[in-house]
């Protein structure tokens, strides 16, 4: 980070600080949304992060946002965000062009419980954008395919205009070591694949639900349906983890606006083991 | 002057309590305190002992604040007030930082002023208790430098109360009336018998600085005597109560009492609880970009999760009613408060008692909840 005059105190020293990052690549994935690729400055390297951390991202003048990691842990240079237009920062880090400057600070949060997973079936499932917080995950697995169990993955969306990294979905379908369905909530003719609520394909996936854990991520209703249906399969509840959204202004634990219940989402968060919330979630207005 | 030691007892004179107003600004701090403005006695600048609420003191009880003339010349022989000591380590609107366009890119702009040293004169036990809950709070993930870049600075001169408000609930908390030892300087009045004086409890090094600047004395068995005696009647005035036992799991355990609603139909929302609340610290940020567009600057300004759209997710807040806002407000202070930080986020001040606009007292209605905590609501009147 580049900070001028001789007071300023060691670069990142102040929690509220952004660093300038380039814009390296943009990649439309559906009307609304698109994947940035993001450089540190030079000589330098974006911090480690484990697969389900977000970051707060920030446009010079519009504001910050909190955003998922969507990259691979394996390439730690490149930090790889997707981002849907939602309001007038959103709007902004998504119309960032390759040359232009994305501010970052992170990342936080909790990630998903990679070290719990060998040996275990594994059942990812992603409600519209929940899939590219997922992604590092999924990656970190197939990566060492042979240390899991099933890796059984659900994937819904509004219609199949709304289906996010679809090459790379299209390419998992066509490999034998995971087994993926595809279902969105209405689609016209052209359409394959499934139609229906993600918990529709559960009875659909192949597991062990004792040596079962899950992994989700999507909107509230379907974390609470999701969650619900797998422990009623017998998957154990400590087993089942989803990741939690909640309005952010700081991510640091400072500005109270992501309490859920005792828990600050950004810190002890977004990725809860569904025993710790389930009481919480089931009630409204938290 | 022998220099004083941390935790030796000196007496001041009235008639010297201009020195020691003197020795402070002496010792480069900006003096804060108490101070009639817009009848109330609020947080101020004190540049002379006049700029104190000589001689005035305040009724209040829920929903009402009244300033009234004492029959004596007490310097401070008052409570609190609507203000409380965060307005100036959390102020309620603070410049994060700022940047310049760079090219394509930004730089943060080094923040020239060094934050001033205050003197805050005249915190009360509640309110040292309030910035010792700060002071964690403050300090998650990573210490926020505002906050603390103030706090580091600042002197801590405690006045022990002589009286309390119907209002405060200090005992029930374990928060006062007595300071106890976190302080720089404690002041306890002594006005009769006479002669008008202070017991001086000297609690840290940089107190120890200030007074040695001052003339004083060492203190007498009389004059610790007449401070205890003020600290314990203003404990034997406290007139409210929560029964802090257990109140944590009986907030938790009973989400759906009609308690809820009834509050929820006196309550305005009007953020003033938590605008009052010394401990509260919710905050929201805000870009300011200049009109050209080559500079932008970071606010924090004081943000209450009774507001709309505190919880806005997705175009809709999660707490959409006022029930479940002013459940948040309070199992929040009293209840997850524990497991976020250790201590109830209640000092027991009473402000936001005294400032609710309707009257609404915590106190009250924990009491409610305590008196019948698996009362359900009553079935709706058949039309
Ligand atoms: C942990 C976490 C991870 C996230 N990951 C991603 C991601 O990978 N990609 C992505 O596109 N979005 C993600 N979001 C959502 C994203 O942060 C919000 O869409 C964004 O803050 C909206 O800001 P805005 O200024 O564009 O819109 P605004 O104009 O501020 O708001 C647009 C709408 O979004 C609502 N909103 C405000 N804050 C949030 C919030 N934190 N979450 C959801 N809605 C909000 C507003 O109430 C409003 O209705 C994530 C949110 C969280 C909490
Ligand atoms: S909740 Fe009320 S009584 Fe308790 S510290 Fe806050 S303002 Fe004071
Ligand atoms: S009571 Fe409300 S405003 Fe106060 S700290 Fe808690 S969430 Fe924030
Ligand atoms: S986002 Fe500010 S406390 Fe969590």
């Amino acid at each position: 980070m580049s900070i001028v005059g001789e007071a300023a105190p060691a670069a990142g020293s102040n929690p509220w600080w952004p660093t300038p990052y380039r814009v390296e690549r943009r990649v439309a994935e559906t009307g609304d949304t698109v994947t940035l690729t993001l450089r540190a400055p030079t000589g330098t390297a974006p911090p480690a992060f484990a697969p389900g951390q977000f970051n707060m991202l920030y446009r010079f003048g519009v504001g910050e946002a909190a955003i998922s990691i969507a990259g691979d842990p394996a390439r730690p240079t490149e930090l790889v965000h997707t981002v849907r237009v939602a309001g007038k920062v959103t709007e902004s880090i998504a119309g960032a062009a390759p040359g232009e400057t994305v501010g970052v600070r992170g990342p936080y949060g909790t990630g998903w419980p990679m070290d719990d997973l060998p040996g275990r079936d594994v059942v990812v499932v992603a409600g519209g954008l929940g899939l590219p917080p997922l992604r590092p995950a999924l990656l970190a697995i197939l990566a060492r395919r042979e240390r899991y169990g099933r890796l059984e993955v659900i994937y819904g969306a509004r219609s199949p205009k709304d289906l996010v990294f679809y090459d790379e979905v299209q390419a998992w379908r066509r490999r034998d070591d995971l087994r993926i369905q595809v279902t969105v909530d209405a689609a016209g003719r052209d359409w394959y694949g499934d139609v229906g609520l993600v918990t529709a394909r559960l009875p659909d996936a192949r597991f062990e639900p004792a040596r079962t854990s899950a992994l989700l991520c999507g909107p509230e209703i379907m974390l609470r349906l999701t969650a619900r249906a797998l422990e009623q399969a017998g998957v154990p509840p400590e087993r089942i983890f989803l990741s939690m959204e909640r309005n952010m202004k700081c991510a640091i634990g400072l500005c109270g606006h992501c309490q859920f219940g005792p828990d600050f989402v950004c810190r002890t968060g977004p990725v809860f083991p569904y025993a710790a919330v389930r009481d919480r979630l089931d009630r409204r207005e938290v | 002057m022998a220099p004083n030691a941390v935790g030796e007892r000196r007496r001041l004179l009235r008639a010297d309590f201009p020195a020691f107003l003197t020795a402070l600004r002496e010792r480069g701090y900006r003096v804060v305190g108490p101070t009639l403005r817009d009848g109330a006695i609020v947080l101020g600048e004190i540049r002379d002992e006049t700029d104190l609420p000589i001689g005035w003191t305040e009724r209040q009880d829920a929903g009402t604040y009244r300033l009234v003339r004492r029959d004596d010349a007490a310097v401070f022989g008052y409570t609190v007030g609507p203000h409380s000591w965060k307005k100036y380590l959390f102020p309620p609107r603070e410049r994060l930082w700022s940047a310049v366009a760079d090219g394509t890119s930004f730089r943060l702009e080094p923040d020239a002023a060094e934050p001033v040293a205050d003197a805050f004169l005249g915190m009360r036990a509640c309110d040292l208790a309030a910035v010792r809950i700060s002071d964690r709070v403050f300090d998650r993930t990573a210490p926020d430098p505002g906050y603390h870049g103030r706090r580091r600075r600042t002197l801590r001169i405690a006045v022990q109360c002589g009286g309390a408000a119907p209002t405060c609930f200090c005992t029930s908390m374990g928060t006062g009336p007595g300071v106890g030892s976190d302080h720089d300087l404690a002041l306890t009045e002594i006005v009769d018998p006479g002669p008008h004086r202070f017991l001086v409890e000297v609690g840290s090094e940089a107190g120890a600085a200030v007074l040695d600047r001052v003339p004083t004395e060492p203190a007498g068995a009389a004059d610790v005597a007449a401070a205890e005696a003020a600290v314990a009647r203003a404990a034997a005035e406290v007139g409210r109560h929560l029964d802090p036992a257990g109140v944590r799991e009986l907030l938790l355990d009973h989400p759906d009492h009609p308690r809820w609603a009834d509050v929820a139909r006196r309550c305005l929302s009007c953020t003033n609880c938590t605008m009052a609340c010394p401990t509260c610290f919710c905050s929201t940020t805000e870009e300011v970009p200049s009109l050209a567009g080559d500079r932008t600057e970071k606010w924090r300004r004081w943000d209450s999760c009774f507001n709309l759209e505190f919880s806005q997710v997705h175009g809709r807040p999660v707490r959409q009613s006022g029930l479940s806002r002013y459940r948040q407000w309070l199992t929040h202070k009293l209840a997850s408060w524990h497991d976020q930080f250790g201590s109830s986020g209640c000092v027991g001040c009473g402000r936001c008692i005294t400032w609710c606009p309707v009257g609404i007292d915590l106190t009250e209605e924990v009491r409610a909840i305590r008196a019948d905590p698996t009362a359900v609501a009553p079935p709706e009147a058949a039309p």
